[in-house]
C-alpha cells in the first residue's frame, strides 16, 4: 500500500460537485435559462421587425410635410402623438414616455419587495408587491388605451382604392402606413403585453402566498425573487420594444 | 404507457432512508403514469418514441412504394388509407402529406423527444450521482406536454383535408395559404399547435437537464470527470433552450399569417389568377427564422448519439476514450458553430451570394470538430480489446454512417456545388446518412446498452445481431444509390417523375432503393419484438453486465426511487479507467478512490484521494 496520503475526500472546489457552483438554487437557475430562451423569442421578433422594415422605404422628406402613406414607413412621432383627455393636441411620444416611466417604477418597487424578502419583513414584502402589481396593471391599462387609439385612428383616415375611407388600423389595413407596420405593432407589443399580464398574475399569486405566510414559514422569499427576475426581464424587453417602435 | 410498468413491479421496496421522496404506497397512477421518477419518465419517452418511429417508418414505406413502382395500383391499401387512394392511385396531395409527416415525426418526435427525452432523463441523474432530476414535477410536465403534442399531431393524420403537407420545413407561402393545397388547411394549424406544445415540452426538459447537471453532481464529479454522455446531453439541452424559442416565434408569425390576415411572410401572391391583398412580407424571413432553429436542431438530434457512442466504444474497446478533452472541446465547438451556419440551407433562395460565401466558409469549418470526433473514435478502437456486443456494433455503425454522410455535407457546403444539388435526392441521402441513420444507430446502441439498467434484463443477442446487420446493410443499400439519383438532378418531394424522359433510366434504381427500404423497415420489427419480449423473458441482468466504470452500474439491478439505497457514491476519477496498467481488473469504476488502487496509480495520482 502506498504510504503517502490516503485522504478519503474528493476535491471540493467550486465545480467539483456536491455543491451549487453558481451559488444559485436550481429554481433560480431554471428561471435564468427560461429567460435566456425567452430572450431568443423576442430577438427573433425584433429581427423580423428589422428585416421587414428594411424592405420598406423610409420617409425622406421634411418632418413638417409628413403625411400618412402606404408608400413609406411612418415617423413614430406622427403616429403616437395623442394623450388621453387632450384631444387634438400634438404631444409626440408623451404618453408612451409615461407608460415607460410607470413600468420602470414597477421594477423599482419589485427590487424593494425582493429586498424586504431578504430581511424577512412580511409587511414590507406585501406593500411593495402591491405597488408592483398596481404599476404593472397601470402599464397594461395604458397599453390598452394606446391600442384603442391606434385602432380608432384619426378623422381623415385613409382612402381605399374603392373610394371608401378607412380609419385607424387592424391586421389588414393601416391608415398610418404600410400594413406591416400595424401587424408588427400589434404582434410584438401584444406579445410583450401578454408577458406583463402573466407577470401580474404571478405577482398576485406571490402576494396571496405572502399574506398567507407561506414564505415566512418556509424561511425564505425565493419565489418572490424568481418572479422578480422575470419581471425585470419583461421590463428590459420593453426598453427594446420601445426603442424599435417609438424611437428609431 | 401501461407497458412500462411490468419490469418495475419488483423494485419498489428498497430502503428509502436518506432522501425525502417516501412514497411507499403510491397509487399505480402516480407510480407509472403521472410519475415524477426520472427513470419512469425516460421509459415513457422511449416507448412513445418507438411508437412514433413505427408510424413514421410506415409513412415512408408507403411513399417509397409510390416512387419505386409508379405504375402500381394500391387498391389493397384502401381499407387503411380510404379516400387518399383515388382510382387505385395515391393522390399527389397525400404523397406530400406523407413526406411532411414522415419528416416531422422522425426529426422532432422520434429523434429529438424520443432520443434526448429518453437518455437525458435516464442517464443524467444516474451518471452524475443524483437522486432524481432537479425538478421531478417539471420533468413530468415535460413528458405530458410531449404527449399532448403527440396526440394533436396524430389526430391531424385523420383529417378530411389531410395533415400538413408543405414539407417538414413548412415553407410559406405554401404552408400559409389554405387555398394552395388541402394540407395547408386545418392540418397545418394542428401542426403549428402541436409544435408549440412540443416546444414547451422541450424547454421544460432542457432547463431541467441543464440545472441538474450544474447543481446536482455528486461530490467529486467535476465537469472534467463527467462521462461524455452527460456533456452531450448538457450541450443538447443548451442548443434546445436557445434555438427552439426561435422556431416558436417563427411558427407564431406563420399562425398569424394563416389565421388573422397578417402579411409577415406574404407579398404579392396570385393563387389561381386571384391576387391576394398581402404586401410587404418576406418568405425568406421565414427561412432565416426556421433554419436558425433548423440547423441547431440537426445537432440536437446527433449530439446525444455522440455521447452514447463515445461511452459505448470506450467500454467495449476496453480503452480510455482517446482525447477526452478534445471530445468535449469539439462538442463545444460544434454547438457554437451550429448557430452561425444556418443559411447553408438557403444558398439558392435568392440570398445575397456574398452572404452565401460567408456561410459557406463557416459551414466548412464544422468539418474540423466533426473530424476530430471521428478520429478520436477510430483511435479509441485502434488496437482495443474490442468486445463485439450489439451496442458496440451499432456504435461502430454510427461512426461509419457519420463519416459517409459527413463527406457529402462537405460537398453540399460549397455554395456553387449546391446550385446543382439543392432539393435533389443528394440532399436527402446526405442527411439520412449523417443525421437520420446515425441518430437511429445511436438510439439503438443506447437502448441495447442501457436496457439492463432500465428493465433489469438483457435483450437477446442473436436477435440483436440480426437486427444490426439487416439495418446496417439496408441503410447503405437505400442511401448510397440515392446519391446517384440526386447527382442526376432528380428532385425531392416529387410525386411522380414518369413524365420526365430524363429520369426513366432511374426506374430500376428507384425500385432497388424502395425494396431495400422495405426490408430495412421490416427488420425493425425484430427490434420491437426483442424489446418487448425481453422485458418479460430476457435473461436477468447482473449489476454491471458490461463491466463499465460509470456510476449507474453501482446502483442495484433494479434501482428504486432515489436510485441508491444508501448514500450516493463519491467520485474520485474520470470515467475512462479501462485497462489501466497495473490494475487488478480491466476497469476501475469512478467511485473507487486512488488510495485503493496503489498498484495502478500514475505518479501524479499517488497523492490524490
Ligand atoms: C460536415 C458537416 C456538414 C456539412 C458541411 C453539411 C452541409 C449541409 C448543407 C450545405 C445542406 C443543405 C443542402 C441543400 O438543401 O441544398 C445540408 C442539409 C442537411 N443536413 Fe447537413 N451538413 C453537415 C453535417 C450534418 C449533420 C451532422 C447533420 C445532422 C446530424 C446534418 C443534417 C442535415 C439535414 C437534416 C439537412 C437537410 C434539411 C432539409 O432540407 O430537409 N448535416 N447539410
Ligand atoms: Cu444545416
Amino acid at each position: 500500500m502506498s504510504t503517502t496520503t490516503t485522504l478519503e475526500q474528493a476535491n471540493t472546489t467550486t465545480w467539483d460537485g456536491g455543491n451549487e457552483p453558481m451559488k444559485a438554487s436550481y429554481g433560480k437557475l431554471m428561471m435564468w435559462f427560461f429567460l435566456l430562451s425567452d430572450a431568443f423569442t423576442f430577438c427573433a421578433f425584433l429581427t423580423a421587425y428589422g428585416a421587414i422594415r428594411h424592405r420598406h422605404h423610409a420617409y425622406t422628406g421634411a418632418p413638417e410635410d409628413f403625411t400618412f402613406s402606404t408608400a413609406y414607413w411612418p415617423i413614430p412621432e406622427k403616429v403616437f402623438n395623442a394623450f388621453p383627455g387632450l384631444h387634438g393636441v400634438d404631444l409626440p411620444l408623451a404618453f408612451v414616455a409615461l407608460m415607460t416611466m410607470i413600468l420602470i417604477l414597477s421594477s423599482v418597487t419589485m427590487v424593494l419587495a425582493v429586498e424586504a424578502g431578504h430581511r424577512m419583513d412580511k409587511a414590507d414584502v406585501q406593500k411593495w408587491l402591491l405597488w408592483t402589481i398596481l404599476f404593472g396593471s397601470a402599464f397594461v391599462g395604458c397599453q390598452a388605451w394606446e391600442w384603442g387609439h391606434f385602432i380608432t385612428g384619426t378623422e381623415q383616415g385613409m382612402t381605399l382604392p374603392d373610394g371608401s375611407v378607412f380609419h385607424g388600423a387592424n391586421l389588414k389595413f393601416n391608415q398610418y402606413g404600410p400594413v406591416l407596420f400595424a401587424d408588427l405593432f400589434f404582434f410584438i407589443t401584444g406579445f410583450h403585453g401578454t408577458h406583463v399580464f402573466s407577470g401580474i398574475v404571478l405577482l398576485i399569486i406571490m402576494f396571496i402566498n405572502t399574506v398567507n405566510g407561506t414564505y415566512q414559514r418556509r424561511g425564505h422569499y425565493e419565489m418572490v425573487e424568481k418572479v422578480g427576475l422575470y419581471w425585470h426581464f419583461v421590463d428590459l424587453v420593453w426598453v427594446f420594444v420601445f426603442t424599435f417602435f417609438y424611437l428609431v | 404507457m401501461a407497458s412500462t410498468d411490468i419490469s418495475l413491479t419488483h423494485d419498489v421496496h428498497h430502503a428509502h432512508d436518506d432522501h425525502d421522496h417516501d412514497h411507499h404506497d403510491q397509487h399505480f397512477i402516480f407510480k407509472y403514469i403521472f410519475s415524477q421518477d426520472h427513470k419512469v419518465i425516460a421509459k415513457q419517452f422511449l416507448i412513445t418514441g418507438i411508437i412514433w418511429a413505427f408510424i413514421g417508418g410506415a409513412l415512408s414505406t408507403i411513399f417509397r412504394l409510390q416512387l419505386g413502382w409508379p405504375q402500381a395500383t394500391y387498391d389493397w391499401l384502401e381499407p387503411i388509407l380510404g379516400k387518399w387512394i383515388e382510382g387505385g392511385k395515391l393522390s399527389p396531395e397525400f404523397f406530400l402529406s406523407l413526406v411532411t409527416m414522415h419528416g416531422t415525426i422522425m426529426v422532432f418526435f422520434v429523434l429529438t423527444a424520443g432520443l434526448s427525452g429518453t437518455f437525458s432523463n435516464f442517464l443524467i441523474p444516474l451518471q452524475i450521482g443524483a437522486r432524481d432530476m432537479a425538478s421531478g414535477f417539471l420533468n413530468m410536465l415535460s413528458y405530458w406536454f410531449f404527449f399532448l403534442s403527440s396526440v394533436i399531431m396524430f389526430l391531424s393524420l385523420f383529417l378530411e383535408t389531410g395533415p400538413a403537407s408543405a414539407g417538414w420545413t413548412i415553407y410559406p407561402p405554401l404552408s400559409a395559404l389554405p387555398q394552395a393545397i388541402p394540407g395547408s388547411g386545418t392540418g397545418m394549424t394542428m401542426w403549428i399547435v402541436s409544435m408549440a406544445f412540443f416546444i414547451v415540452s422541450s424547454l421544460l426538459g432542457s432547463v431541467n437537464y441543464i440545472t441538474t447537471v450544474i447543481n446536482l453532481r455528486t461530490k467529486g464529479m467535476s465537469m472534467t470527470k463527467l462521462p461524455l454522455t452527460i456533456w452531450a446531453f448538457f450541450l443538447t439541452a443548451v442548443l434546445g433552450v436557445l434555438s427552439f424559442p426561435v422556431l416558436f416565434s417563427c411558427v407564431l408569425l406563420l399562425l398569424f399569417d394563416r389565421s388573422f390576415g397578417t402579411s409577415f411572410y406574404l407579398s404579392e401572391i396570385y393563387v389561381a389568377g386571384e391576387a391576394l391583398s398581402n404586401v410587404g412580407g418576406s418568405p425568406i424571413l421565414f427561412q432565416h427564422l426556421f433554419w436558425f432553429l433548423g440547423h441547431p436542431e440537426v445537432y440536437i438530434v446527433i449530439l446525444p448519439g455522440f455521447g452514447i457512442v463515445s461511452e459505448i466504444i470506450a467500454t467495449n474497446a476496453r480503452k480510455p476514450i482517446f482525447g477526452y478533452r478534445a471530445m468535449i472541446g469539439s462538442m463545444l465547438g460544434i454547438s457554437l458553430l451550429s448557430f452561425i451556419v444556418w443559411a447553408h440551407h438557403m444558398f439558392v433562395s435568392g440570398m445575397n451570394p456574398f452572404l452565401g460565401s460567408v456561410f459557406m466558409f463557416l459551414t466548412l469549418i464544422i468539418a474540423v470538430p466533426s473530424a476530430v470526433k471521428v478520429f478520436n473514435w477510430l483511435a479509441t478502437l485502434w488496437r482495443g480489446n474490442i468486445v463485439f456486443t450489439v451496442p458496440m456494433l451499432f456504435s461502430i455503425g454510427f461512426v461509419s454512417l457519420f463519416i459517409s454522410g459527413g463527406l457529402t455535407g462537405i460537398i453540399l457546403g460549397n455554395s456553387t456545388l449546391d446550385i446543382q444539388f439543392h432539393n435533389t435526392y443528394f440532399v436527402v441521402a446526405h442527411f439520412h446518412l449523417v443525421m437520420a441513420s446515425s441518430a437511429f444507430f445511436g438510439l439503438f446502441a443506447g437502448v441495447y446498452h442501457w436496457y439492463p439498467k432500465m428493465f433489469g434484463r438483457m435483450m437477446d443477442d442473436k436477435l440483436g445481431y440480426i437486427h444490426f446487420w439487416l439495418t446496417f446493410i439496408g441503410v447503405y443499400m437505400v442511401f448510397m444509390p440515392m446519391h446517384y439519383v440526386g447527382i442526376a438532378g432528380f428532385p425531392r418531394r416529387y410525386y411522380s417523375w414518369t413524365s420526365f424522359e430524363l429520369f426513366s433510366k432511374f426506374a430500376d434504381l428507384n425500385m432497388y432503393i424502395s425494396l431495400a427500404a422495405v426490408i430495412a423497415w421490416l427488420a425493425q420489427f425484430i427490434f420491437a419484438f426483442n424489446f418487448f419480449y425481453s422485458m418479460f423473458r430476457g435473461r436477468r441482468a447482473t449489476q454491471n453486465p458490461w463491466r463499465s466504470t460509470t456510476l449507474e452500474w453501482t446502483t442495484p439491478v433494479n434501482p428504486g426511487h432515489g436510485n441508491w439505497p444508501g448514500a450516493i457514491p463519491t467520485v474520485y476519477r474520470w470515467p475512462y479507467d479501462y485497462s489501466k496498467p497495473g490494475a487488478a481488473d480491466d476497469f476501475i469504476p469512478q467511485h473507487i478512490p486512488y488510495s485503493e488502487t496503489a498498484s495502478s496509480n500514475l505518479p501524479h495520482e499517488k497523492d490524490l484521494a
